[in-house]
C-alpha cells in the first residue's frame, strides 16, 4: 500500500523545480504542516510566505505576488480555500487572470470526524463556476506529479483539490497516461462507463475489474481535469456506451456529475446516474467509513450498475 | 508641473465623462482626485512608456468605484485615448468597465469589491523584496472601505513584513453610500487603529497636494514599517453643491448642474493659471 500522500508529491516537485526557477513562491495560512510543505518552508524561506490564519488574506497576497512575476502556491484547507476566500479567488486570481495556483489540501471528506466545518464537498461548485478558473482532481500520486509539472509551465489560474491521506495507486510509476485536460482511460469497455475523479478513481477502477468478472464491460475514465472537463471524452462515452455513472467526492449539485450530465443531456442523451455525497451533513466517520456508508466504493458502484442493467 | 492647477483639470475630466456616460461615482472620484494627481505626476515611477518595465512603481486603485478619477488621470497621462475613453465608457462592449479593469492599459489589477486591493498591494511588495526591486506600492482604500474585515488581514501582513515599500492611503471623507460613517459603522481614531498594528501613520488634510506630496515624501524616507496617510478629504470637492452631500455618492449631473460644475472649476483653473 502506498503511504505518499498526493500532497506530499506536490512539496516534492516544487523542491525540485524551486532550487532553479526563483519565481516559485508557496504560501500558507498556518497550515505548512498540514499542507506538508514543512520542508519547503525550510529548505526555500525566501520563496515561502507565511500569512497566517487568513484565507482571504493569502489568496489576494498570492494575486499581488503573481502580478510582480511570481509562480505563486495558495497551500490551505480546502474547506476554507473553496468558501472563505472565494471572492479573492473570483477577483484577485480569476477575473485578474494572475498566475496563482490554488492547493486545496485534506480535500473532501478528509477530515473524517472534524465535521462539516472541514468538510470541502462543494469546492467544485464553488470554484468552478467561476469563469476562467480550471479545477483539478488528480487520482493518485503518480498523476498528481505529472499534473503539478503541467502547471508548473502555464501561467493560467487553477484550483487543485488533493486529499489528506495517501491512496492506492491507480498508475503505476513505469505507466502513467497523461495529458493536460484530457480524461484518462484507466480502462476500456463497452456496456457502461463510469466516470470517476480524486479519490473515487480507485474505487471505480477496482469496480471494474469486478463487474468483468461478471460479464459487464466497464469502461473507466479518470475525470481529473474537472474544468475544462475533457467534452469529448464524455460524448464518446455517451455514444460509445449504454450508460454512464459518475462517482465522486462531492454534493450532488454543482458536481464533477452535474457537468457530465448537462453536456450528455444536451448533446448525446444516454442515462446518467451521480453517485455522490447527499445534500446534508454527512455521517460521522474517516473518510473510508463516509464512503462506504454512502456506497461510494467498488461494491456500491458494482451495485449500482447492476442494478440499472437489469 | 502646477499640481493643483492639474487636478482641476482631471476633475473637469472627470465631471464631464460621469455627465456624458450617465454614470459614475462623482462624490468618491473628486475627494481622490488630488491624491491621484499627487502620485501620478509627480511621486510614482510610471508612465505609458513604463507598463512592462519591472521597476514600475505599483498602484491599486482599491476603492474601484473611483475609477472615473483613475481613468481620467491614465488617459491624460497618454495611457489610452481620452476620446475613446469618453466616447465608450460604460457602453455595450466597452473594455472601460465601471471599475478598474487591467485590460485597460495601466490598471494593474481589477478592483471593485473593497476589502481586496490592500492585501494585493501587500503581495506586490513582497514580490518587490524578494527580487531586489526599488518600485514601490501604493493603495488607496476609502474609509466605508475600512469596514471590511479582510483589510486589517493585510495591515497586520503589511506591518509584520515590514513593508516600508508599501504606502496606502484612506480617503477619509467621511461618507458612504447609506450616510456618514460614523452613522454606518463607526471609523473614528483610523490613525490609532493602524499605528497599534505596527504602521507608521500620517494624517493630513487629503485635498492638499503640497501635504499629499509631503506625506508621500515622509512614507519613503520610513524604514521598517509600511505606512498609512489618513487622508482628511472632503467628498465630492471643488465641485459646491456635490461637496459633503451623501447624494452625490454616484448621482449624475444634470446639464444644468454639469454646466455650473464646469463654471465652478473654470473658474479654479483661473487662478491656478
Amino acid at each position: 500500500m502506498n503511504k505518499i500522500a498526493n500532497k506530499q508529491v506536490i512539496c516534492d516537485i516544487l523542491l525540485q523545480h524551486a532550487a532553479t526557477d526563483k519565481d516559485i513562491v508557496v504560501l500558507c495560512s498556518d497550515s505548512r504542516g498540514s499542507g506538508s510543505m514543512t520542508d519547503f518552508a525550510k529548505k526555500f524561506p525566501k520563496q515561502f510566505v507565511e500569512v497566517g490564519i487568513a484565507e482571504q488574506d493569502l489568496v489576494s497576497i498570492s494575486a499581488g505576488l503573481a502580478a510582480c512575476g511570481k509562480k505563486a502556491f495558495a497551500v490551505s484547507p480546502a474547506s476554507f480555500l473553496s468558501t472563505r476566500s472565494m471572492e479573492q479567488a473570483k477577483v484577485d486570481v480569476a477575473y485578474s487572470h494572475t498566475n496563482v495556483k490554488l492547493l486545496g489540501i485534506s480535500g473532501g471528506v478528509s477530515y473524517g470526524a472534524l465535521g462539516m466545518t472541514h468538510h470541502s464537498a462543494t469546492d467544485i461548485a464553488t470554484l468552478g463556476s467561476i469563469p476562467g478558473m480550471r479545477v483539478y482532481l488528480p487520482s493518485d500520486r503518480f498523476q498528481t506529479a505529472k499534473l503539478i509539472e503541467a502547471l508548473l509551465k502555464d501561467q493560467d489560474p487553477a484550483y487543485i483539490r488533493v486529499g489528506r491521506n495517501a491512496v492506492p495507486d491507480v498508475y503505476s510509476e513505469a505507466q502513467v497516461p497523461f495529458v493536460l485536460n484530457k480524461a484518462t482511460l484507466v480502462r476500456d469497455g463497452q456496456d457502461v462507463t463510469l466516470i470517476a475523479c480524486g479519490e473515487m478513481v480507485n474505487a471505480a477502477k477496482e469496480a471494474g475489474a469486478l463487474l468483468a468478472k461478471q460479464g459487464v464491460s466497464a469502461r473507466v475514465l479518470d475525470m481529473y481535469c474537472v474544468k475544462p472537463l475533457d467534452k469529448a471524452a464524455v460524448l464518446k462515452a455517451a455514444k460509445e456506451t449504454k450508460f454512464i455513472v459518475t462517482i465522486e467526492e462531492h454534493t450532488m449539485y454543482g458536481g464533477m456529475g452535474s457537468m457530465v450530465s448537462q453536456l450528455v443531456a444536451a448533446e448525446a442523451p444516454c442515462r446518467v446516474l451521480n453517485m455522490t455525497l447527499p445534500d446534508a451533513p454527512v455521517i460521522t466517520g474517516k473518510s473510508q467509513e463516509v464512503f462506504d456508508y454512502y456506497g461510494l466504493n467498488a461494491a456500491g458502484i458494482v451495485k449500482q450498475v447492476l442494478a440499472v442493467r437489469k | 508641473m502646477n499640481l493643483k492647477l492639474k487636478a482641476v483639470q482631471i476633475r473637469k475630466d472627470i465631471v464631464t465623462l460621469v455627465h456624458s456616460a450617465g454614470t459614475g461615482h462623482i462624490g468618491g472620484d473628486l475627494s481622490v482626485t488630488d491624491i491621484l494627481v499627487d502620485l501620478y505626476y509627480k511621486q510614482m515611477h510610471v508612465g505609458p512608456e513604463l507598463v512592462h518595465d519591472p521597476n514600475r512603481d505599483r498602484f491599486v486603485l482599491s476603492k474601484g468605484h473611483s475609477v472615473e478619477a483613475l481613468y481620467s488621470v491614465l488617459a491624460d497621462k497618454g495611457y489610452f485615448s481620452k476620446e475613446e475613453l469618453h466616447q465608450t465608457y460604460s457602453k455595450f462592449g466597452s473594455k472601460y468597465i465601471g471599475h478598474p479593469n487591467n485590460k485597460v492599459n495601466g490598471v494593474e489589477m481589477n478592483t471593485g469589491s473593497l476589502g481586496h486591493g490592500l492585501a494585493v498591494g501587500v503581495g506586490m511588495a513582497l514580490a518587490g523584496k524578494m527580487d531586489g526591486r526599488p518600485y514601490r506600492v501604493y493603495v488607496v482604500l476609502g474609509d466605508g472601505e475600512m469596514e471590511e474585515g479582510s483589510n486589517w488581514e493585510a495591515i497586520t501582513a503589511g506591518a509584520h513584513y515590514k513593508l516600508d515599500n508599501l504606502t496606502a492611503f484612506v480617503d477619509r471623507n467621511r461618507l458612504q453610500i447609506s450616510g456618514t460613517t460614523e452613522e454606518v459603522m463607526t471609523q473614528e481614531k483610523q490613525e490609532e487603529r493602524w499605528a497599534a498594528f505596527g504602521w507608521n501613520v500620517l494624517s493630513i488634510p487629503g485635498n492638499d497636494i503640497d501635504a499629499i506630496d509631503a506625506a508621500v515624501t515622509k512614507a519613503k524616507a520610513t524604514k521598517g514599517k509600511p505606512t498609512v496617510i489618513i487622508a482628511n478629504t472632503t467628498k465630492g470637492c471643488g465641485v459646491s453643491y456635490i461637496e459633503n452631500q451623501v447624494a452625490w455618492h454616484h448621482k449624475v449631473p444634470t446639464d444644468a448642474e454639469y454646466a455650473q460644475a464646469m463654471q465652478e472649476l473654470q473658474a479654479q483653473e483661473a487662478q491656478y493659471e
